[in-house]
């Protein structure tokens, strides 16, 4: 007997059996359905991570010089106590560099803390103030919706102006126009120049609360002491590049620090690695921690179905009987029990495959972990589901193959 | 029989002898006991003979039709079928020889319930890996034999006790069979419907068909044209009738 035949003898016992084979395919179902839905999460995490997470941190081709490092998971207290000993980063720090780099760069000044931002009697609590030097736009790829950035030349007079992020201006003015308009920071009057294009959100973190405004503008003695700065930001224009101006640059604060050859730096040059690293633990944790889960669901399935393909051998005793007596080889039978078992698993895996895309979309709609489905997720569910459906079919298709005709026949 | 041939063993059958049963014996392992179910059955029936095999429970005509069947292998002694010594085939080969050399009709139909007259027919062909078109329309030639064109596409339990049987009979047929091998065909039918049956297996023997038939109703034997009967695993008597 071809396997397609016996397929489509699989295919009508089940349509024929509708809810036991329901319930058969249920642990086959769960487990595909989980495995595109966790690998669907991992996948989109991932690429977020490594596309727009970094960028949004960083920005692209770029390294922040920082006292410390700026994303610091499971720190020990003793490394942060040792981080806050070290020297901060001055202005002379950051010319010092812009100076001393002979790769073609683009540098910006960033110190950030949080501050309320009002206009009449609104106000706009937690918002993160930015004082930065013209090129943090660029680097960071905040594109202007209306207005535009402040200049170089506004920058170093230190002229109270403001760009502001999306959800500032509509905090502040709703349907009105922003431009031309003071706000107040720290009790200084800003006025508004610009407002940033709606830049969403970030693992569910708001990315529109922001104001950013002249490093040397007033506002400068609201995020740091004088002179002092969170982070100097280098963007070069290729990866090779910025591997160059870093090393140049640490070169350039080693010296200006006089550290001695064995000593460390007290300084970093953060890069979006630090964080694609962070992420890249996680993901391996889940990559562990799934396949676990996948599996038990997989052989919870298995075993069902072996059940289940048990039970029918015994009921289909003389149907098998009869069809050794017509003329049924050992092998025939066993395929036929193998297409049944593979055939309940593989639907289940449809269904599961349909459940985990339709799970992902809504998590990836719903939630703020962004989901996309991995066509590698949905082969190996199809595979994973044939697998367990021969698999675990074996043994009972092993056991109708072997019945006696004779008795099988006699069976009532 | 007038023809018998003196069988030995080594010898090959005449080629008109369909089966030939030599000293044939079947003994079960019951554990504690030995049972001799057949001690040394000879038998040869010639092609398009018409024989009933007879004899109360226990005297080993299960077993013989079983042997006969190709379901079982005997435990010792020759058993040749259409010329081939089938005594000594492996499971696998048996399972063509019954593909292709016997044709089954048991006792409770034995169809499939879930699948049409057609499909029922069709099995036989199924395993004999015969393409999807021909095999429909073989099997649709075998039910229109039985008298059943009109009814292919109906079920076993859309159709009447004698129907069912006449499906079973066409499934029997299809494979064109060396024998067609009835175990107590009648056994589940009333007289009336037992007379019809009996009707359809008198028109396939008069078209050439062999024809074995296992039954313990002296009537249903009355319409075979040579009875054996089997006493405790013996060939008790072996006669023609007068038809």
């Amino acid at each position: 007997m071809p396997f397609f035949e016996a397929f489509r003898l699989a295919i009508q016992t089940l349509r024929a059996q509708k809810l036991k084979s329901g319930f058969s395919l249920l642990g086959v179902f769960v487990g595909v359905a989980s495995l595109i839905a966790a690998w669907s999460i991992a996948n989109g995490v991932d690429r977020y991570m490594t596309e727009k997470f970094a960028q949004t941190l960083f920005g692209v081709n770029t390294f922040q010089l920082r006292r410390r490092p700026m994303f610091t998971p499971n720190v020990p207290d003793s490394v942060w106590r040792a981080w806050a000993r070290r020297p901060r980063i001055r202005f002379s720090d950051a010319e010092a560099i812009n100076n001393g780099l002979t790769v073609p760069v683009v540098t910006a000044w960033q110190s950030s803390d949080q501050v309320t931002v009002t206009f009449g009697n609104k106000e706009a609590r937690d918002i993160e103030l930015t004082a930065a030097s013209e090129r943090y736009f660029d680097i960071k790829n905040l594109r202007i919706a209306i207005g535009r950035p402040f200049t170089g030349e506004e920058n170093r007079s230190g002229v109270p102006v403001a760009v502001l992020g999306d959800a500032v201006a509509k905090r502040l003015f709703a349907e009105r126009q922003p431009l031309g308009r003071n706000v107040r920071i720290g009790g200084v009057p800003y006025r508004v120049i610009g407002v940033v294009e709606h830049q969403g959100s970030l693992m569910g973190f708001p990315l529109d609360r922001f104001v950013v405004v002249p490093a040397l503008s007033p506002a400068q003695n609201m995020v740091n002491p004088p002179g002092i700065l969170d982070a100097f930001l280098v963007k070069a224009r290729s990866d090779v590049e910025m591997r160059e101006a870093m090393s140049q640059a640490e070169g350039i604060m080693r010296s200006r620090r006089h550290l001695r050859p064995k000593q460390d730096n007290n300084f970093v040059l953060d890069t979006s690695e630090g964080v694609q690293r962070f992420w890249a633990g996680i993901s391996r944790i889940l990559m562990i921690v799934m396949p676990g889960i996948i599996i038990v669901s997989l052989v919870i399935g298995g075993i069902v179905i072996m059940n289940i393909m048990l039970m029918a051998v015994a009921e289909r005793t003389r149907e098998i009987g009869l069809r050794k007596s017509l003329g049924a080889r050992r092998r025939d039978v066993l395929r036929q029990f193998l297409a049944e078992s593979t055939a309940i698993a593989l639907v289940g895996a449809a269904f599961g495959i349909i459940a985990g895309i339709g799970l992902t979309v809504l998590i990836d709609k719903v939630s703020p972990l962004p989901a996309s489905v991995s066509a590698k997720s949905v082969v190996l569910g199809v595979v994973l589901g044939a697998g367990v459906g021969i698999l675990f079919g074996v043994y009972p298709a092993s056991r109708a193959a072997r019945l006696d005709p004779i008795t099988a026949l006699r069976q009532e | 029989m007038s023809n018998v041939q003196l069988f030995r063993t080594g010898d090959t059958p005449l080629p008109d002898v369909i089966i030939l049963a030599h000293k044939l014996t079947r003994e079960y392992d019951m554990g504690s006991e030995l049972v001799r179910a057949l001690r040394g059955v000879s038998v040869q029936i010639q092609q398009n003979e018409y024989v009933a095999v007879m004899g109360p429970s226990g005297s080993g005509k299960s077993t013989l039709m079983n042997l006969i069947g190709c379901l079982d292998t005997p435990t010792s002694g020759e058993y040749w079928l259409n010329g081939q010594k089938v005594s000594e085939l492996a499971d696998d080969e048996l399972a063509r020889i019954r593909n292709k050399e016997i044709g089954f009709v048991f006792q409770t139909f034995n169809l499939l319930p879930r699948a049409d007259a057609l499909h029922n027919v069709e099995l036989p062909l199924i395993y004999a890996g015969m393409p999807a078109r021909s095999r429909r329309e073989r099997a649709a030639h075998a039910l229109e034999r039985v008298g059943l064109g009109d009814r292919m596409d109906h079920k076993p339990n859309e159709l009447s006790g004698g129907q069912r049987q006449r499906v079973a009979i066409a499934r029997a047929l299809v494979n064109e069979p060396s024998i067609l091998l009835a175990d107590e065909p009648t056994g589940n039918l009333d007289s009336t419907t037992s007379t019809e049956i009996m009707g359809v297996f008198a028109e396939l023997h008069r078209q050439g068909q062999t024809v074995v038939m296992v039954t313990h109703e002296q009537d249903i034997a009355a319409h075979a044209a040579r009875v054996i009967t089997l006493r405790d695993g013996l060939v008790a008597t072996d006669q023609a009738r007068a038809a």
